[in-house]
């Protein structure tokens, strides 16, 4: 029906005048409501950024890869559980590769062995520490989630052939020569001189923790040579053919592992496959963590922010009670009364929320700019949430004020001075 | 004489009681009375009389405790509250004593607010809106704001927006109260012009000098009818 239209329209034409004829009032009113959608949408923001930032991560270990090692991720406890497993070898991942192929439709497509180790790279006068050195046969270039951006990965030939070549990180790379190519460029490595025949494309850092960037591949032969594969952390990396199937692969490698290991029945694992999903479990308690701290802000200030806006409601009738009984007396009925009051509380409200949605957009810019690897992501779907709390708080905390309004005697609100 | 028009308002034995604290008061005792259309009738009476009650009997803002009331031949008495204000926004014009316009709107909204009320697609609101405000000598107003005219101004805007709607009875109280006596006449000779246009109205007033303009007056005492006839 058009009439309850007219009314409408009519009604957020009175609230646009009655906001800009008490524009102090109406923005102190609003305040609570400003502070609470600036709570949710920060919060939205900061669980969207640490969501994506941690995705990226997850793809830089590769969502289709397993990681056989001895110790599993992300647990302190248990120490002498695992302290007395043998350690991962090459022919480890040798003897898997030869049952997978012997694997009929097998979930797994190639294990390669992969060992890191702390090194100084130099170049000339230049050096840089903290590098991981990565020693793997050539068909790591499978499974590794960076590209190589300038020139090639080691072949399998120049793998077995302990080669001294490398492949540079991003970041290894700029360092040593800055401003030009590094290709063909010689780099010392535990004083061996390795010839750099590729670059890997920048990839970032990996939950703000190390760089991917820091990095140097060496044939798996230079590195047994030189770094020695006895001690540390080797692991066996194995791509999974569908990421979908993720479980199925990794009960097929525990199989082929323990085959590999000659493991009887009943006896415990002597490794451990390790995923991403490691690293989801502890994400998740620190988003809701963030999530309830949010929620917490948010529910408090846009609860004291209602209360200011159903003060301010109520004062509104009074002010206008003459009004009102003018308006009935045209012929106004109840809901077109009711209507007036509520869409009022609600422009307050969005006006609160549009107030408090800038203030958060502005609060992000200036955050990406001083500190641009804080990861902070704003949405379009934060928008219409917060849209959507603040027309639910104005209508709330509206409704008694406005049902009061549509509920008044023409005749004594008319008489009322 | 005028030849008697169409029965517009019909009341029979109406009595109002108002509670005020533990006392009850009979503001109106049993009142008994005809309007028909383009009748410009008074109603007079010191406070205290049941003027003001039958004022809002007859406006359809409130409902009697007992007796009969139709308009038009719709029972009034027995209406809700929204039914009440569907009936005054397409049978009643209200002229205020205070005008009662809204302050932060032009006369033209002003004038437009019954017809939002009543449903008026907005193209055609504005055309009404604006021919009501010539017919009362503001054609050069419509977008003036109600502190930018004067008291006269005021009260022949608010007579447009009464005559907006069409309706059954034009119900003026006390137009003339807030106005000075120059001002005052004017508006009076409006109400004569508007009348033999065919107009009905109900003027209450305790002016003598104003219900002298109609043609019928009642006075009212303690809640009873005391008189009801034509100006002598």
């Amino acid at each position: 029906m058009s009439r309850i239209l007219y009314e409408i329209t009519e009604a957020v034409r009175i609230a646009v005048a009655q906001i800009r004829a008490n524009k102090m009032r109406s923005v102190l009113t609003a305040l609570g409501v400003i502070i609470g959608i600036v709570a949710v949408t920060l919060m939205g923001t900061a669980i969207n950024g640490i969501n994506v930032g941690f995705n990226n991560s997850m793809a830089m270990l590769g969502e289709n890869v397993l990681h056989v090692e001895k110790w599993p991720w992300l647990t302190g406890e248990d120490w002498w559980k695992y302290v007395n497993r043998p350690i991962i070898k090459p022919e480890d991942a040798e003897r898997l590769n030869r049952l997978i192929e012997a694997t009929p439709n097998s979930q797994l497509e190639t294990a390669v062995f992969v060992h890191a180790k702390g090194a100084s790279v130099k170049a000339g006068t230049l050096t840089v520490s903290g590098v991981t050195a990565i020693g793997s046969t050539g068909n790591f270039a499978r499974i590794m989630t960076a590209e190589v951006a300038d020139g090639r990965m080691y072949s399998e030939t120049e793998s077995d052939g302990a080669r001294q070549v490398c492949v540079l990180g991003s970041d290894v790379a700029q360092a040593l020569f800055p401003g030009r190519s590094s290709l063909d460029e010689t780099v010392m490595v535990k004083d061996q001189p390795f010839r750099v025949i590729g670059v890997l494309a920048k990839q970032g850092s990996f939950l703000g923790l190390f760089s991917f960037d820091n990095q140097l591949l060496m044939p798996l032969g230079a590195f047994r040579k030189y770094f020695g594969i006895r001690s540390g952390n080797p692991s066996i990396q194995v791509k999974v053919r569908d990421k979908n199937r993720m479980d199925e692969a990794r009960d097929e490698l525990i199989g082929d592992m323990r085959r590999v290991r000659g493991q009887g029945p009943g006896e415990p694992d002597n490794f451990t496959i390790n995923t991403q999903d490691a690293f989801k479990e502890k994400l998740d308690p620190i988003t809701r963590g963030i999530a309830l701290a949010g929620l917490f802000v948010t529910g408090l200030s846009l609860f004291v922010g209602a209360i200011g806006i159903m003060n301010i409601t109520f004062v509104s009738v009074r002010e206008r009670t003459k009004e009102i009984g003018t308006r009935k007396a045209l012929g106004a009925r109840r809901r077109t009364i009711l209507l007036q009051f509520l869409i009022e509380a609600v422009s307050i409200c969005v006006v609160g929320g549009v107030v408090g949605l800038c203030l958060t957009y502005l609060l992000c810019m200036a955050v990406k700019i001083a500190m641009p690897s804080f990861p902070l992501e704003f949405s379009v779907g934060l928008v219409a949430l917060s849209m959507l709390v603040s027309v639910l708080t104005g209508v709330l905390s509206g409704f008694i004020p406005a049902m009061g309004a549509s509920r008044l005697d023409p005749v004594v609100a008319l008489r009322y001075e | 004489m005028r030849p008697v028009g169409p029965l517009v308002i019909a009341i029979e034995g109406v009595t109002k009681l108002y509670q005020m604290g533990d006392e009850t008061i009979h503001a109106l005792r049993g009142v008994t009375l005809e309007i028909h259309r383009n009748e410009y009738l008074a109603i007079m009476g010191p406070s205290g009389s049941g003027k003001s009650t039958l004022m809002n009997m007859l406006g359809c803002l409130d409902t009697p405790t007992s007796g009969r009331y139709e308009f038009n031949g719709q029972d009034v008495a027995g209406m809700v509250d929204d039914e009440l204000a569907d009936i005054r926004n397409r049978e009643i014009g209200f002229v205020f004593q205070t005008f009662n316009l809204l302050p932060r709107s032009d006369a033209l909204r002003n004038v437009e607010l019954p017809l939002i009320y009543g449903g008026v697609p907005s193209h055609e609101r504005h055309e009404r809106a604006r021919m009501a405000l010539e017919n009362v000598g503001l054609g050069n107003r419509v977008h003036h704001k109600p502190n930018e005219l004067s008291g006269g101004q005021r009260q022949r805007v608010a007579i447009a927006r009464a005559l907006v709607n069409r309706p059954s009875i034009i119900l003026a109280d006390e137009p003339t109260g807030n106005l000075d006596s120059k001002t005052g006449v004017e508006i009076l000779t409006l109400f004569d012009d508007l009348y033999e246009q065919g107009n009905t109205i109900i003027v209450v007033t305790h002016e003598e000098s104003v219900a002298r303009h109609a043609r019928r007056i009642i006075r009212l005492h303690d809640g009873l009818i005391a008189s009801d006839g034509p100006l002598n």
